[in-house]
């Protein structure tokens, strides 16, 4: 827990989505989202703010996901009302406008819909702030900065130091969320607010069907011995090739990260 | 003489304090919520529920229901005539001399009453429990000697001023105890809340040989949901607490007790009634909760009772196996007491401990504890061409396939039961993936919205076809189908599988063979046997398959838990011993090499208990192993 004096004055919030159950398809609190209203709750108690973009009200299912939110302790919830098939984003980046926040924290990605996981990078870019991905635990936290631990592939951690006011994403590796309790679910009130109506005019193009199921690749184990196992499991991919530069000219640094997206086919 | 006027003053001020205390104590149980309770009723109802309901269930104890009969009808009888006589003075020769018979008739039951408590069980509470006996024998004797003189035995002023004053010690002792006790909170509040209990039990069909099981739903409206204080529950559960004699039969009992878990069942009452009275457990003189010291706990009734008064962990241990609710002569609803807190704890506070929040979120999404594909629930019938409710829409069965449709350890119970329907001919069909989770598991750890979300949408499935009957392998499934669905509108006739192929083999529909083997016991699921009453048609079957059995000591009514029931094995509340084991060595101690169940969750519990132990095997997989099939 952090220091009662600081976690007082911060105005966090969490940006919660209606996620979808990988088996049965039920909309449900997003799993990733849940831990960042986890996060925001060891960070601030129920004064988290939770702020929601899309439609709502008019489907008692994806009302019942949202209040799942609720459930983890909250008593309300800003709802930004918008109309089907709009964009998020510039809701979003109005609403944080007139009522910023210190600390924004969200899932990775969304569990339906476009889930490109671009949202906080959008929101992060309108407003000018910076962002942290894959946080899996904030260590400390004043006025000014924050120091983070951001989750890396295998387990690995890397200790950051953010300025306030940031927004940060949260990784799989952070608390898991806590149970929903469906007495505060009820009880809890979702705020609706009018917003920003801009129809996502690109996705209103687009087809949805369902995923087609791809064949795996077979994992051929390359290791004989447990201790091969153990390490391939654990130990930190080396890099292999690759050159370091540090005292040649920017023009050179350039130059070579040109060559390398050319001969990867990045740019042709 | 002195004891002329001064008894006639002495009762009249113990009569007097007794009713004052009466007020009070019904003041403590007023503070709980409203319930509906037919009063009339009731106290007209409660001689015939004392007498005839509450002594069967004591007479399991010959030597204790003889004594109780004795001491109590003894002293009752006593108590009438003291007050007609030398109350109101009607020395009638006749009156008297009943008066003597019955302090007589009281002081021979309380000299067994002495006896016991020379060498207590360690179930029995100590503490002021123990000077029962001799306040028995005090009051008994004292007023046989007073009224000698009123039967013309003995002189008036026999004895002088020696025996009036120890004769006064005695009658101020003997009323303290007996009268002034009754309210005031000693062990003989018992009698006055016990015989209150019996004229309001909330469950007043368990009377007359009835039984009511199914647990009460909660209204999901309200404010606060499940049981928060001692306040929050109905009054006459508190009055149902405070009825409590601390003859700790339900401890001896209790499962989780035994395991070393938190939990038992006589302190946890005990707490509620510290809770509704006020203060702290220091004056509880029984066994303490396995591993927590006495003393420590606090409560009022307005007080969150898993705040200082009750830990959380005593309350997930139990199993809901209501092996308490059976053994208790006073029959005080503990299950009922227990879920309505942990009600509290999951719908309120989110708290249900381990793997609890997993498997109600599971619940939600996906209608099954697991979280697997509600689409895939027929695979595990895939070859077995199983007739769909939404195709034929109407079959004499449903078959109701529960859960273990994703275990593949139940699929082979499931297996060798269609094989049977299959045999006999029967006109059966299954629900498919229409079928939900009935909701067991998730009312048993306190999610009421979740089981009524669940339950109303299995019966809007059900009525949408027609059948006669729902036989189901799953005897969690059954209880809630047959018992708890009713108050959703869900009435069915519901049978477990035992007693169906039971009846398939009464009417001729199965030709068996006989089972090769040895030794057999069987274990009694509690939600078949003590939550539905079905002891025999198991027996019955195992006995057409030509199987001896060797029964266990605690079997029947008195079965042992396997320790899968309530949600527990979610919970998992650590103790010093697995109940499964236990329960392993009880049929073990019989020689068993199979032990015969009816219920998935009991082979699931049973067969983890590591090898070498005897086999388990659902009844339908020991008849369709010697089912001998016609080739068409």
């Amino acid at each position: 827990m952090l220091p009662e004096a600081v976690s007082a004055n911060l105005k966090v919030a969490a940006l919660v989505s209606i996620g979808q159950h990988p088996k049965s398809g039920r909309a449900r609190r997003a799993d990733q989202d849940a831990r960042a209203v986890e996060m925001g709750i060891g960070l601030c108690g129920n004064k988290l703010n939770l702020v929601h973009a899309g439609e709502t009200g008019s489907q008692e299912d994806l009302e019942q996901a949202l209040r799942q939110y609720l459930g983890m302790g909250m008593t309300s919830m800003t709802v930004l009302r918008q109309p089907t098939g709009s964009d998020a984003l510039p809701a979003l980046v109005s609403h944080f406008r007139d009522h910023s926040a210190d600390i924004i924290l969200a899932g990775m990605r969304a569990e339906s819909g476009e889930a490109s996981g671009m949202l906080p990078y959008l929101l992060a870019d309108r407003l000018g702030l910076p962002l942290v991905p894959a946080v899996a635990e904030v260590l400390s936290i004043n006025e000014r900065e924050a120091e983070v631990l951001q989750a890396l592939p295998r387990g690995q951690r890397r200790k950051l130091k953010v300025t306030v006011p940031f927004i940060a994403t949260v990784d799989q590796a952070a608390q898991a969320p806590r149970q929903i309790a469906f007495g505060p679910s009820r009880r809890g009130s979702l705020d609706l607010e009018a917003s920003v109506e801009q129809q996502d005019e690109e996705k209103a193009a687009w087809e949805e069907s369902p995923a087609r199921k791809r064949p795996k690749r077979l994992n051929i184990k390359k290791a004989k011995t447990a201790a091969d196992r153990f390490k391939a499991a654990t130990a930190k991919p080396q890099g292999e090739g690759g050159r370091i530069l540090k005292d040649e000219s920017d023009r050179e640094k350039a130059q070579a990260i040109l060559d390398l997206l050319v001969s990867e086919g990045v740019i042709k | 003489m002195i004891l002329d006027w001064l008894l006639p003053l002495l009762l009249a001020i113990a009569l007097g304090l007794m009713a004052i205390g009466a007020l009070r104590r019904i003041s403590l149980w007023r503070a709980g919520q409203a319930a509906p309770v037919n009063i009339f009723a009731g106290l007209m109802a409660m001689p015939r529920r004392y007498l005839v309901d509450l002594h069967h269930v004591v007479a399991r104890d010959k030597y204790m229901s003889n004594t109780h009969v004795a001491t109590a009808g003894g002293f009752v009888l006593s108590l009438v005539l003291i007050v007609l006589v030398h109350l109101f003075g009607l020395h009638h020769q006749i009156l008297s001399w009943a008066l003597l018979a019955a302090t007589a008739l009281m002081f021979t039951g309380a000299l067994f009453v002495f006896k016991r408590r020379t060498q207590p069980p360690a179930r029995l509470s100590k503490g002021p429990w123990m000077r029962l006996p001799k306040s028995l024998l005090v009051f008994a004797a004292t007023f046989f000697i007073i009224t000698l003189p009123a039967a013309g035995i003995l002189p008036e002023n026999f004895g002088g001023w020696v025996l009036a004053i120890l004769l006064t010690a005695g009658i101020i002792y003997g009323l303290g105890e007996m009268v002034f006790g009754m309210t005031w909170g000693g062990p003989m509040k018992h009698a006055f809340a016990g015989a209150l209990h019996l004229a309001f039990h909330r469950r007043p069909e368990r009377f007359n040989g009835g039984r009511s099981t199914g647990l009460k739903p909660v209204n999901l409206a309200t404010d606060s949901l499940g049981v928060a204080k001692p306040a929050d529950f109905k009054w006459n559960q508190l009055l149902g607490f405070d009825a409590c004699v601390q003859c700790g039969r339900c401890e001896a009992v209790c499962p989780a007790f035994a395991a070393g878990q938190p939990l038992n069942p006589k302190k946890l009452i005990q707490d509620m009634v510290v809770g509704l009275a006020g203060g702290t457990d220091a004056k509880y003189a029984g066994s303490p909760y396995p591993g927590i010291d006495v003393g420590q706990a606090q409560g009022a009734p307005g007080k969150i009772i898993t705040d200082g008064l009750v830990k959380a962990d005593t309350l997930w241990s139990c199993t809901t196996c209501r092996a308490c609710v059976e053994e208790c002569p006073m029959m005080i609803e503990h299950v009922d007491a227990i879920v309505d807190m942990r009600r509290f704890l999951t719908l309120e506070k989110g708290e249900t401990p381990n793997k609890g929040a997993e498997v109600l979120e599971n619940l939600i999404a996906t209608d099954n504890p697991n979280g697997f594909d509600p689409q895939s629930r027929m695979n595990w019938a895939a070859d077995q061409n199983l007739p769909a409710m939404a195709e034929v829409k109407e079959a004499e069965v449903l078959f109701w396939v529960s859960d273990g449709a994703f275990d593949m350890r139940s699929q082979r119970i499931l297996r060798a039961f269609v094989k049977i329907l299959k045999a006999a001919n029967v006109n059966f069909a299954v629900l498919g993936d229409e079928e939900r989770d009935s909701g067991d598991v998730a009312r048993r750890l306190g999610d009421d919205a979740t089981f009524q979300a669940l339950a109303k949408h299995n019966i809007s499935v059900l009525s949408q076809y027609k059948f006669k009957r729902i036989v189901t392998t799953d005897p969690h499934a059954f209880h809630v189908l047959k018992n708890e669905y009713g108050d959703f509108g869900g009435r069915y006739e519901v049978l477990h599988h035992t007693t169906f192929i039971n009846e398939l083999v009464k009417q001729g529909k199965l030709r068996l063979d006989q089972f090769k083997g040895s030794n057999v016991t069987y274990h009694d699921p509690c939600y078949l046997g003590r939550y539905n009453g079905e002891y025999d048609s198991p027996r019955e079957l195992l006995k057409v398959l030509g199987i001896e059995l060797k029964e266990m000591e605690r079997s029947g009514f008195r079965s042992r838990c396997c320790g899968g029931g309530g949600g527990a094995p979610i919970t998992d509340i650590p103790g010093e011993r697995r109940i499964a084991d236990m329960r392993m060595e009880d049929a073990k101690a019989v020689g068993a090499e199979v032990v015969a169940v009816g219920c998935q969750q009991c082979t699931a519990m049973l067969e983890g208990v590591v090898e070498p132990r005897p086999e388990i095997k659902d009844i339908a997989e020991l008849v369709s192993e010697v089912l001998i099939e016609e080739v068409h």
